[in-house]
């Protein structure tokens, strides 16, 4: 399969500029963009660092409560995964499709991963509500604070992102797949895939590794 | 892996950011699930031992970070991805610094502790 | 719950004559200034070109305005606490009662490192580091206009709780368990954690913002290694603040969970663990105190090497030290708690990495005295800091390394050795740099000279009074007196006392004295302009500017070939040369996004000290909406014609002429 690169999508733009004197930017614009949104994910790396660190340190205060052997279910954790994986791939369908300009790819591509974010998210809130019921909410102990803490600042930015999605799709829609707005569907899909990225150090971290141990 | 490795008309935009193709996608998602099956199965199927098991899932966690970086995240050396992926690198050394000082650090402490 | 959470109009404190006083004569000073803003009709003019600016050099100076208002804030604490102890020796109780005492001491910690310094050193940044790069703007306009909304967000906060409720008692470090519900069941801690989120996380984009700016956005032929030392040490400094400002959110927002939704993260109950807390608080702290204090190590460099009229000895060291120093920052962090009771291999680990980080500053030391050596120092205002602070610092430096001995720390571990130790360092070394750069740069900002002769007086005074105020401190360490008393009873310790008082009455002469400075510059701007835009005979592209610079910095962008690029402009005699042509150039419009965000989310962290719930979930909404209408917004940037770039070149060039003829 061959794909359009970022140089040929560019002169593309370049070349629609010219003929629909398009709202222009700098040069640069996009690429300062990018790697400004690249920094803030590492941000985002070490705020997720800093509560791992809390977790391994809390881990085994289950102030006589249950521990992760007790209330983990990998079986479950094993879709919530699959879901998450195969949006990764579909935001990269998505990517691929608005660097072709193929707006109705895109569309479909970014609906997909939306509806496969949305599982994600969806199970994670059963699976709290689950554990909330039978008196293994956060309030419990240590070891189910910096469970819920974890686990929930990732579905938190799930959630985020998926109100981005949303923005993205309205954009995309409206706008169509001008350079802003591809420049925007790549910030959100570093944010995407570095999602689940953390997502790798959840289940390895807190899941595998609560049930191996 | 490069992608745009075929010589551009606008010399000008040479320096663009690879953002991979339809087959690096999916050889880093074949990757992907390899990877995530692996310690699933040597965690839920318990043929292994604990001290098989922890390093395992652990070695297969980090080649799958590496992979998500590779093939989704599209970091590499060349001259324009450079920035973001030393950016990343030094994030790396403070999170293992961080994390690793904090947990020696509270261990130990832990060990002072009479216990209760 | 009441419409209002837990507000009630119990929450004034009536009862306390020292506030009412405060808020009275704050309310009439509030009233006075927006009564002269409507005279002189300037309401429009403050809202178009300051409030909603997105220049960075009209945000440098805003950052400085909060700094100088935060600075007199956070010294009538320091004040007061001084003449508290002064007068409640021998077992007397003074006139500050304890809990209000552990409200000034807290607020004293959180204001002037938060609020006063981390402002100060921003507002030096916007101003100098993107002519120093030679930029029009930063990477992100309208991002920075939000930062700094939000540190004022963070500042108008942590005000507030003066005269609404109260504020921590827990010291600056908010440390659980006391920090937690159970022991502090007001409003003070709240206040305390939002005031730093809010303004941290403004920190947090200013950080981002700035790196980019740097890393992508330097005049052509400007290498990495050819950046002026100021804006590599502001570059190392962002890199920790980015590496580090992520902790403090983490733990603070841990903090938040224990306090509103009974989480068990530091508390005594249920296997929470408060020295986890310590931990992280630190992790970022002590990256935090390079953050301030590198920058200044930037600033000393540059006035230096300008006012001998010498190339910087030593950049190449001077660049990596600085990077060397920010790596260490980050793993001697558990010097702050030795005590802890970890075990001696980790005390002997971040006690030998803190004696280590000792020696890239030692290296900067060296270089510069080697700059000064058989050069012609010129004995300007900023050059006095400088010498205070070369003398100052490294008397702070040398306690620094005493502590870092961890048997040594376990006997001044909390003791005045140590508040005189942090003083010695952040006074001695940030502030007085911050005072070095504000006296260099303030004529680039501001287009017309400060008073010499007051700044002289002002330097004086700060620096005697520093050491009059100081010095005692460590020997009341030695005598065993711990940080934080409310009144003492120890007659070998009162004469200290008293001395450290009048030391910092002395520093309040200094400070009344730069307010005096900076008035006189005002009245008599039109005799001491700056028209070349080079007072000092300057080495970077800050000075090829006029003064203020013209609003879009560069009319073309300069092309770099040396490390002192405007001395390399001025030999070459291609300074203030007049092109044929100009070029149109790209600008940001002003935006008021930047504010009405920051305004959203100052109102979702009032809503959250007081439990209001609507207000809370209006100003989340509300900020959020604001963000994707700016998102949305596609009147957001101009070109300036050549005609106009021309015009204001042209007057600048004549006015050079004129002045240097």
């Amino acid at each position: 399969m061959s794909t359009l690169t970022r140089a040929e999508f560019l002169a593309d733009e370049a070349h629609r500029q010219v003929e629909g004197q398009e709202h222009e930017h700098h040069h640069d614009t996009g690429e300062n963009t990018i790697f400004g949104f690249w920094i803030y994910l590492m941000t985002d790396c070490l705020l997720f660092a800093s509560v791992f660190a809390t977790y391994a340190v809390l881990y085994m205060n289950t102030a006589g409560g249950v521990s992760g052997k007790d209330i983990f279910d990998l079986k479950y954790v094993g879709v919530e995964t699959a879901a998450l994986l195969f949006s990764s791939i579909t935001y990269g369908f998505a990517m691929i499709s608005a660097y072709r300009q193929n707006r109705p790819a895109t569309m479909s591509w970014l609906l997909v991963t939306f509806a496969l974010g949305a599982i994600f998210i969806g199970m994670e809130i059963n699976e709290f509500h689950h554990l909330i019921l039978e008196g293994n909410g956060p309030n419990r102990s240590a070891f189910l604070s910096s469970f819920f803490a974890l686990v929930g600042m990732h579905g938190l930015h799930v959630t985020a992102g998926l109100i981005w999605m949303v923005v993205m799709m309205l954009e995309v829609l409206k706008r169509g797949l001008g350079q802003q707005t591809v420049t925007r569907l790549n910030c959100l899909s570093l944010f995407w895939h570095f999602l689940d990225i953390v997502w790798v150090c959840v289940f390895t971290v807190v899941y595998l590794m609560g049930v191996a141990s | 892996m490069n992608a745009h490795s075929s010589p551009s008309p606008h010399s000008s935009h040479s320096h663009e950011v690879d953002h991979g193709s339809v087959k690096s996608y999916l050889v880093g998602f074949a990757l992907s699930v390899a990877l995530t099956i692996i310690p699933f199965w040597a965690v839920m199927s318990g043929h292994l031992a604990k001290s098989t098991t922890i390093p395992l899932i652990v070695l297969m966690a980090i080649v799958q970070v590496v992979v998500h970086l590779k093939y989704f995240l599209h970091l590499n050396f060349s001259k324009s991805g450079r920035a973001n992926t030393f950016a990343f690198l030094f994030t790396a050394l403070i999170i293992v610094m961080v994390v690793g000082l904090s947990v020696w650090i509270i261990y130990s402490a832990n060990n002072m502790m009479m216990s209760m | 719950m009441s419409l209002l959470g837990k507000l009630t109009l119990d929450a004034i404190p009536y009862h306390e004559p020292i506030i009412m006083v405060t808020l009275a004569i704050v309310g009439i000073a509030g009233v006075a200034v927006a009564l002269a803003i409507t005279k002189f009709k300037k309401w429009g003019v403050l809202w178009r070109d300051w409030i909603t600016s997105v220049d960075h050099k009209r945000l440098g100076v805003m950052y400085i305005i909060l700094a100088m208002i935060m600075l007199i804030r956070g010294f009538s604490d320091a004040i007061m606490m001084r003449t508290q102890l002064a007068m409640a020796t021998s077992g007397a109780e003074g006139y500050l009662p304890p809990e209000h005492y552990d409200q000034i001491f807290t607020a004293h910690g959180v204001i002037m490192i938060m609020f006063m310094a981390m402002p100060f050193m921003i507002g030096l940044m916007n101003i100098a580091l993107p002519l120093q790069i030679g930029a029009r703007d930063v990477a992100f306009p309208f991002l920075n206009n939000l930062s700094f909304w939000l540190a004022a967000g963070g500042a108008i906060l942590i005000n507030l709780s003066l005269g609404l409720g109260e504020f921590a008692k827990t010291g600056w470090l908010a440390y659980p368990p006391l920090s937690e519900t159970s022991f502090s069941p007001g409003v003070g801690v709240d206040y305390y954690i939002w005031a730093l989120q809010i303004s941290g996380i403004g920190t947090l984009l200013t950080g981002v913002n700035f790196l980019v700016t740097v890393f992508k956005m330097r005049a052509p032929g400007m290498k990495l290694m050819q950046m002026p030392i100021f804006t590599w040490t502001c570059t190392w400094a962002n890199i920790l603040i980015v590496a580090s400002f992520p902790i403090l959110t983490a733990v603070l927002g841990l903090l938040t969970l224990d306090r509103y939704l009974d989480f068990h993260f530091f508390t005594n109950e249920a296997g929470g663990n408060a020295m986890m807390y310590i931990n992280l608080f630190w992790a970022w702290g002590h990256p935090e105190v390079y953050i301030l204090i590198l920058p200044a190590f930037g600033i000393f460099s540059e006035v230096i090497s300008t006012f001998t009229g010498k190339r910087l000895f030593g950049y190449n060291s001077m660049v990596w030290a600085s990077g060397a120093i920010s790596i260490l920052g980050f793993i001697v962090w558990l010097h702050h708690f030795f005590t802890m009771g970890a075990s001696a291999n980790v005390n002997a680990f971040f006690g030998v990495m803190t004696m280590i980080i000792a020696v890239p500053t030692g290296v900067k030391l060296f270089n510069w005295l080697f700059t000064m050596y058989r050069g012609r120092l010129r004995l300007a205002v900023p050059v006095l800091w400088t010498l205070g602070f070369m003398v100052t610092f490294t008397i702070g430096g040398m306690t620094g390394v005493l502590l870092a001995v961890p048997g040594a720390d376990y006997v001044l571990h909390n003791s005045l050795f140590l508040i005189a130790h942090f003083h010695n360092t952040i006074i001695g070394g940030a502030v007085f740099g911050y005072l070095a750069g504000f006296a260099y740069w303030f004529p680039k900002a501001m287009g017309f000279h400060l008073n010499e002769r007051l700044g002289k007086a002002a330097f004086w005074c700060w620096q005697i009074g520093f050491y009059v105020a100081f010095m005692p401190l460590y020997v009341l360490g030695f005598l065993g007196m711990t940080r934080r008393l409310n009144h003492t009873n120890n007659p070998d310790w009162n004469i200290w006392l008293y001395i450290a008082c009048i030391g910092a009455f002395i520093i309040m002469i200094g400070i009344v004295l730069q307010f005096i400075q900076l008035y006189l510059a005002f009245r008599d701007r039109e005799q001491n302009r700056d028209l070349t835009g080079d007072p000092w005979n300057g080495h970077t592209l800050e000075w090829s500017t006029a003064s203020p610079p013209q609003f879009y910095n560069f009319a073309e962008l300069p092309d770099v070939h040396d490390i002192d690029a405007f001395t390399d402009m001025k030999e070459k005699g291609i300074a203030y040369s007049r092109p044929h042509r100009y070029e149109p150039i790209h600008m940001p419009r002003n935006t008021a996004a930047g504010v009405l965000i920051a305004a959203a989310i100052t109102a979702f962290g009032f809503a959250a000290v007081w439990h209001i719930g609507w207000l809370a979930l209006a100003g989340l909404v509300g900020s959020v909406a604001f963000l994707i209408q700016r998102a949305y917004d596609n009147d957001v940037d101009y070109y300036v014609q050549p005609d106009e770039i021309a015009q204001v070149e042209s007057q600048h060039i004549n006015k050079v002429e004129e002045a240097t003829a």
